[in-house]
């Protein structure tokens, strides 16, 4: 029982962490129309920088308060150099587009940071564990992971439904020619919309930062996990983001913690093992499968799609 | 940067060498330079690229010239780099790979082919075995020892209930079979994780609440840093201790690793201080040339170079003597920095093997300290299935 919990705290953690990448990318996705591949390169640009400057000052919030503005940044750049030309064109012009932007980074990190991963331990003020279930230490790193998560999901609510961008962001989603012709300035509200994108995914890199290698394309191993759960939660729905990411959290750490155990119960243990680490790595995309003959459309859809 | 190298190697060789008109040796070196992986054959390449610098621009005295190109990790990419090297550039001996899979998609066909193969760094059980070949050589090891080195020192320790933990691939199951054949005690658990696996937590959980006495795990690259770092902050660090080969604690990825590896034990046939003369002056060199301690993959690529160089000067740079050539390679008459070192009959080492602790040295640095020596003359377990 106590193993239980702790596998579903697990869960929930790694879906927070799914959940500011995810979040960027639907918004991105939804609103714009914009199948982006290089959204793990800003989660890979956040970790970078955050490693860089904790490791230059010591101070893991220095490195936070860097990295965020360099992520966002970087976003901007990218949008009004690359992006911009590709609104008009199909997928998979946007495909083979960020692909390139994907190599682009990898090797820019190559070039100003070298081959070697960057050191990137936790604060000390997070180092320990907390006993958050009786007898189960569980690291303190990981649960300012969550908190930071569920402020960051908090403060999403409150900018779409509250602020006007927020509604104009809304209104993007459910038409984009319309808000055009309205008289909102789309390209700005575009910018803005993947310069904040970005900066959740630089967030993500920056908390994964002290838990992962920091290493050229960590990005990408996070990534199609990433679109797993926006097609999960709804393309373009941010409430969609949090509950996919959640989901998708929760299946694949309790898949990995209990098939290969419950299938030793009917098979012999090496069969057991590898069938089991075979179908646990399955379990997202068979939840994706059932989800999408269910709702097509996904949990929570954002309107007018 | 590949028309770089060649350039740096092709003024070398002109402004210090203007007494051999013959045209230098070509060395074709196929090796992994961009993803992940990419510090690894950096590091190949640089140690083999000091031992032709410290010639100034010759191996054994005849002047070569070294080509390299990535693989990117993608056999088919590797494939197609040999082929070029071959029939564009008529290489006579390539070098380089870093991934098994990699190898197995070049080596059986460029062996074939004639031409004559070194592995600094890719050992797998099929090229030892019934696939071996004369043109092929291993002077790093076979993938399995270092993890068998482990296996023998977790009986000698008596631990008893150890468990383990390797990706879902061939070289994962490979590894954890290594460690099997030299561990006799029980086994609390065995896992297989997703290759490329970012977050551990779940399998941390269950790893504690098997309450083993030991922990071994093969997880290369950065998979390994995730796994180190989330070890140490679940605390299982202080409790359990944790072994692996020497592929998750190089110099390189320690200093990535930081404090979370310390006290962390594995596997290696070399270490930076290695006491023996040869070691000694590539340690010195290699951190005067490059600025950073060397790591196993360095001290291997210089293992190649040199053996390299052994055996061009035993048929005086002539390639056209191949059986000469191969004699000589067999041979292996040229001071290892691993010291002990020589090769079986399958033309793979037979060497000395030994368990490191992570340590922190006396400038601060996250280090290796050699614990002792648990093979000697160690070769491997397919030598005896290899018909040339």
């Amino acid at each position: 029982m106590r193993l239980l919990l702790e596998q579903a705290l697990n869960g929930l953690q790694l879906g927070v962490m799914l959940f500011l990448m995810s979040a960027g990318l639907t918004l991105v996705f939804g609103i714009m129309n914009l199948i982006n591949l290089a959204h793990g390169s800003f989660f890979m640009i956040g970790a970078y920088v955050a490693a860089t400057v904790t490791g230059l000052t010591g101070s893991f919030l220095l490195g936070l308060l860097a990295a965020l503005p360099a992520a966002a940044l970087a976003g901007v750049v990218v949008e009004i150099l690359v992006m911009r030309r590709l609104y008009d064109r199909d997928h998979l012009d946007q495909v083979l587009a960020t692909f390139g932007l994907i190599m682009f980074f990898n090797e820019l990190t190559r070039i100003v940071w070298g081959r070697q991963p960057l050191f990137m331990d936790t604060p000390a003020w997070l180092a320990g564990t907390v006993e958050i279930i009786s007898g189960v230490p569980y690291p303190a790193y990981r649960l300012a992971v969550i908190g930071v998560g569920m402020l960051v999901a908090g403060f999403l609510y409150f900018l779409i439904t509250r602020t006007r961008l927020g509604m104009q962001i809304r209104a993007g989603a459910t038409n984009r020619e319309m808000i055009g012709a309205l008289g909102v300035n789309i390209r700005l509200l575009y910018t803005l919309v993947f310069g904040l994108g970005t900066l959740l995914a630089g967030l993500a890199g920056v908390m994964a930062g002290p838990i992962l290698a920091v290493e050229a394309g960590m990005g990408e191993s996070i990534l199609i996990v990433t679109f797993v759960v926006i097609v999960v939660g709804g393309i373009g729905s941010v409430r969609g983001a949090l509950a996919g990411a959640l989901l998708i959290g929760l299946v694949d750490t309790l898949c990995r913690a209990f098939l290969p155990t419950a299938l030793r119960l009917a098979l012999p243990a090496a069969q057991a093992d590898t069938l089991g680490a075979s179908l646990a790595a399955m379990g997202i995309y068979i939840v994706m499968a059932a989800v999408l003959i269910w709702r097509p459309r996904g949990l929570f859809p954002a309107y007018g799609q | 940067m590949t028309k770089t190298l060649t350039a740096i190697a092709l003024t070398t060789l002109l402004t210090t060498s203007p007494v051999f008109a013959a045209e230098p040796v070509k060395i074709g070196m196929v090796t992994t330079l961009s993803t992940k992986g990419g510090y690894l054959g950096e590091d190949i390449r640089d140690g083999f690229l000091l031992a032709i610098r410290q010639e100034d621009g010759r191996l054994g005295g005849i002047p070569v010239e070294l080509r390299v190109e990535d693989d990117g990790a993608q056999p088919e990419k590797g494939k197609e780099i040999a082929d070029q090297f071959i029939e564009r550039d008529q290489v006579r001996i390539m070098t380089g790979i870093v991934f098994s899979n990699v190898a197995m998609a070049v080596v059986p066909k460029v062996v074939r082919d004639g031409v004559f193969y070194i592995s600094p760094n890719a050992g797998p059980s099929a090229l030892a075995g019934k696939g071996c070949d004369k043109n092929y050589f291993n002077v790093a090891w076979q993938n399995d020892n270092l993890h068998e080195v482990v296996g023998q020192y977790a009986t000698e320790k008596g631990h008893n209930k150890v468990y383990l933990l390797a990706p879902n691939y061939p070289a994962g199951k490979d590894a954890l079979a290594g460690f099997k054949r030299y561990y006799r005690g029980g086994i609390a658990g065995e896992v297989y994780t997703k290759l490329d696996q970012a977050d551990y937590s779940a399998e941390l959980a269950a790893l504690r609440a098997a309450e083993p006495d030991a922990v071994f795990f093969f997880l290369p690259g950065g998979m390994g840093i995730n796994f180190v770092k989330q070890y140490a902050q679940a605390g299982l660090k202080e409790k359990i201790p944790l072994y692996g080969p020497a592929f998750s604690f190089d110099e390189r990825l320690l200093q990535a690793v930081g404090e979370a590896a310390l006290g962390a034990y594995n596997g290696s046939q070399w270490t930076p201080t290695l006491d023996n003369p040869a070691n000694k002056a590539f340690v010195e060199t290699f951190r005067a040339a490059y600025g950073r301690t060397p790591t196993l993959y360095a001290s291997q690529g210089y293992d190649a170079a040199r053996l390299i160089g052994s055996a061009l000067k035993a048929v005086n740079g002539d390639l056209s003597k191949t059986d000469a050539f191969r004699t000589a390679l067999e041979k292996a008459d040229f001071a290892s920095v691993r010291g002990n070192f020589r090769f079986g009959p399958n033309h793979h080492p037979i060497q000395d093997l030994y368990l490191l602790e992570v340590i922190k040295d006396a400038n601060g640095q996250m280090a290796n300290r050699i614990v002792r020596k648990v093979f000697t003359d160690h070769g491997d377990a397919y030598a005896a299935e290899c018909r040339f």
